[in-house]
């Protein structure tokens, strides 16, 4: 789950990590309010959306202006009139697609004076299994483009997670960021401070970018990007209570109401599957075959007939579907539930385009059989390369 | 020969009385007498669990009482996600060699406390998230479809539970069959990796050719590559197919099984997908054709 920055900041700040004030602002009247309650006489003007690369985003709307989503100001008129221009506008980042993502919300913060801009990131490290800092001296730019042409410019420092940061591990990460002097006394304490937030918060991954050393010689947190480990949200109400939904698409935030994974994709044949691999798997043969797929849907291991029903309607939901292809291997999930889901669902939804099932597995005789005398309109295939090229020609000759 | 399971395998189930390990625990009952040989349930020691087929089995308090009675060297996990980092610390702790967490849904930070634990014991941990593994005929263990299996030579190893049933039906409806097929689960954080299964594989004189299917995300099978390669070199090396899912999926966005993404440029289809190709393995576009593909390697 990702959550906005000035959450991810609040979250940062309860653990004691140095970040700046600000207020998350909803209108006009209430940015002129906090523009009163911060210093000045600098303010950084910031939308909030969940995707990164916002300031050197592009808003769609010509009223917004030509700058980015994030913005100087150097006056509380100032403050103002950005908030006004940006809020409600669409905000279109290398990471949004070009769709973009609508502004709804504002983050005033107090301006910095920035001496230099480093890199600081936790995440879990796959091949040793441990968390991980990742760091970089070159902070303020994508660390994906750092990646490519500086690698050697990233480093890692991993955790032994039965000890935590030790002083040595605070030391190698002062090190790497090249800390002196204040600033390395305040990078000893934050390595502490964003590991002990990162493990007692199930943080997914924890992005800094930028940390910045001030000209005052201290650190702050200038930038943070957050996301959790869904699997932990259990434990978390407090984090929980943080999701904005305006942020998901509607049919994903259903989806996840019924435990389904669903994302939304451009093609036009919406697909339903058990189990993430072969959902992708059923994704990449259609396109072999020619065709997109319009979603990723994984109903999962114990989908009972209500599940699948509802996994059907909001395949159904998207406009651009033109047919929809059930492909179901059953392991726990039997065949016969799963093919009584399907017909609740087409009858349900008056289905009006072409359906193709393709069912194997446990009690695969059962569910072909109730497919099969139902009297409906589905098509049924023998193998997964029978039923991807069925669908296809199906929407193909629609 | 299999690897790691056979005929004589004793298993404890840890989760036995609820729905999905009460069903799965009579399914491998039902697989040629998969050797089930009892249950953990902290509260309910001491009492009796009873198949659909009336074999009584019993339900021991801990892991190490469970041990201790019935000399199991194997325990299958379907306690929920809250729950099931414990369960395998218990498992580890109390000396049992192979340990196969099917749960999905475990919390990372759950995983990197029992992989810290795992890296110092003897245990060998499968999954989680993971279908479990099959040895045809002999042992069931996890919610593989049985009927689907034939004894034969093809090794199958996993990072996805339906995409190995695709692997296993393709090569039953080959002719060609499986010594044993491992789903190593789709985390990012897990007990076993490709590696550890592919040595053993290349060990197993039965196995003599092995299908590999991995996903988007990570970078375990550019890793299994290079070590096929290094194998390769010194002469240990067999006809494999492979199959990378996610080659359409969208950077940025996790494809359901928390391993599964793309991100930063990494972890993508292509650069799997060129890897292996390098290090020998046919490749097959389509995951319906695997089982075809292995019969073309396997004439030459």
């Amino acid at each position: 789950m990702n959550i906005h920055e000035h959450q991810a900041k609040a979250v940062l700040k309860e653990f004691g990590a140095p970040v700046a004030e600000g207020v998350a602002v909803y209108s006009a009247d209430e940015a002129a309010a906090a523009a009163d309650k911060l210093p000045g006489p600098l303010w950084v003007v910031k939308s909030q959306i969940h995707a990164g690369g916002r300031g050197k985003g592009k808003f769609k709307e010509a009223a917004a202006g030509d700058k980015g989503g994030v913005r100087l100001a150097f006056s509380k008129e100032d403050v103002v009139k950005n908030v006004e221009m940006m809020l409600g506008n669409t905000l279109v980042t290398h990471q949004t697609g070009p769709a973009g993502k609508q502004v709804n919300r504002i983050y005033v913060e107090d301006g910095a004076d920035i001496e230099s801009e480093l890199y600081c990131s936790l995440l879990v490290d796959r091949s040793s299994g441990k968390p991980a800092f990742v760091v970089s001296t070159e902070g303020g730019m994508d660390i994906e483009d750092v990646a490519e042409k500086t690698p050697d410019k990233i480093l890692t420092i991993t955790i032994e997670p039965e000890v935590g940061v030790t002083d040595a591990d605070a030391a190698k990460v002062c090190d790497a960021l090249k800390l002196e002097g204040a600033a390395r006394e305040d990078g000893v304490a934050l390595s502490k401070i964003l590991y002990k937030a990162f493990v007692e918060k199930d943080m997914d991954m924890l992005e800094i970018n930028p940390l910045i050393v001030m000209k005052n010689g201290r650190l702050r947190v200038l930038d943070a990007k957050v996301s959790f480990d869904g699997n932990a949200l259990f434990r978390h109400p407090d984090i929980m209570e943080l999701r904005d939904k305006t942020e998901e698409d509607e049919k994903e935030i259903e989806a996840s109401e019924w435990d389904l994974a669903y994302i939304a994709l451009e093609g036009t044949i919406g697909c339903m599957v058990n189990g993430a691999g072969l959902a992708m798997a059923t994704m990449d043969i259609i396109k072999l075959y020619g065709e997109e797929p319009a979603n990723f849907c994984d109903v999962g291991g114990g989908a009972n007939a209500e599940k699948v029903a509802a996994a059907f309607k909001i395949i159904m939901k998207d406009p651009a579907v033109k047919g929809i292809l059930v492909n179901i291997f059953g392991g726990i999930m039997k065949c016969d539930v799963i093919a009584e889901g399907v017909l609740q669902a087409v009858k349900e939804t008056n289905l009006s385009v072409p359906l193709v099932v393709r069912l194997e597995g446990t009690n695969v005789e059962r569910g072909k059989e109730i497919i099969a005398n139902s009297g409906l309109n589905v098509i049924p295939a023998n193998d997964l390369d029978d039923a991807a090229q069925k669908i296809v020609a199906a929407v193909k000759g629609a | 020969m299999s690897i790691l399971i056979d005929k004589n395998t004793k298993i404890l189930t840890q989760g036995m009385t609820g729905n999905t390990g009460s069903f799965h625990t009579n399914q491998a009952l039902e697989y040629y007498g998969t050797k089930m040989v009892g249950g953990i349930h902290p509260k309910k020691g001491g009492s009796k669990w009873t198949s659909d087929k009336g074999v009584e089995l019993p339900i021991f308090a801990s892991v190490a009482e469970g041990k201790e009675r019935t000399g199991a060297t194997a325990s299958v996990v379907y306690v929920p996600p809250a729950g099931a980092g414990a369960a395998i610390i218990e498992a580890i702790d109390a000396g049992i060699e192979l340990i196969i967490c099917i749960t999905e849904g475990v919390p990372v930070l759950d995983m990197v406390n029992v992989k810290a634990k795992l890296d110092k014991s003897g245990s060998r941990l499968i999954g989680p998230n993971c279908p479990g593994l099959l040895t045809p005929e002999e042992c069931k263990i996890g919610i593989m479809p049985g009927s689907i299996f034939k004894k034969g030579s093809v090794g199958v190893v996993s990072r996805s539970g339906t995409l190995t049933y695709e692997a296993v039906y393709q090569t039953t409806m080959e002719g060609l069959g499986q010594t044993t097929a491992v789903g190593i689960g789709g985390d990012p954080v897990k007990g076993t990796e490709f590696i550890d299964v592919l040595e053993m594989f290349l060990a197993d004189d039965e196995t003599e050719s092995i299908i590999m299917i991995g996903e988007i995300g990570g970078s375990a099978e550019e890793e299994a590559a290079q070590f096929l390669k290094d194998e390769a070199k010194k002469g240990r090396k067999k006809p494999m197919v492979g199959f990378i899912a996610g080659r359409t999926a969208p950077p940025g966005r996790t494809m359901g099984h928390a391993g599964a993404i793309v991100s930063g440029g990494k972890g993508d289809a292509e650069s799997k997908i060129a890897a292996m190709e390098a290090a020998g393995i046919k490749v097959s576009p389509s995951p319906a054709r695997l089982g075809v593909t292995m019969t073309e390697v396997l004439k030459g």
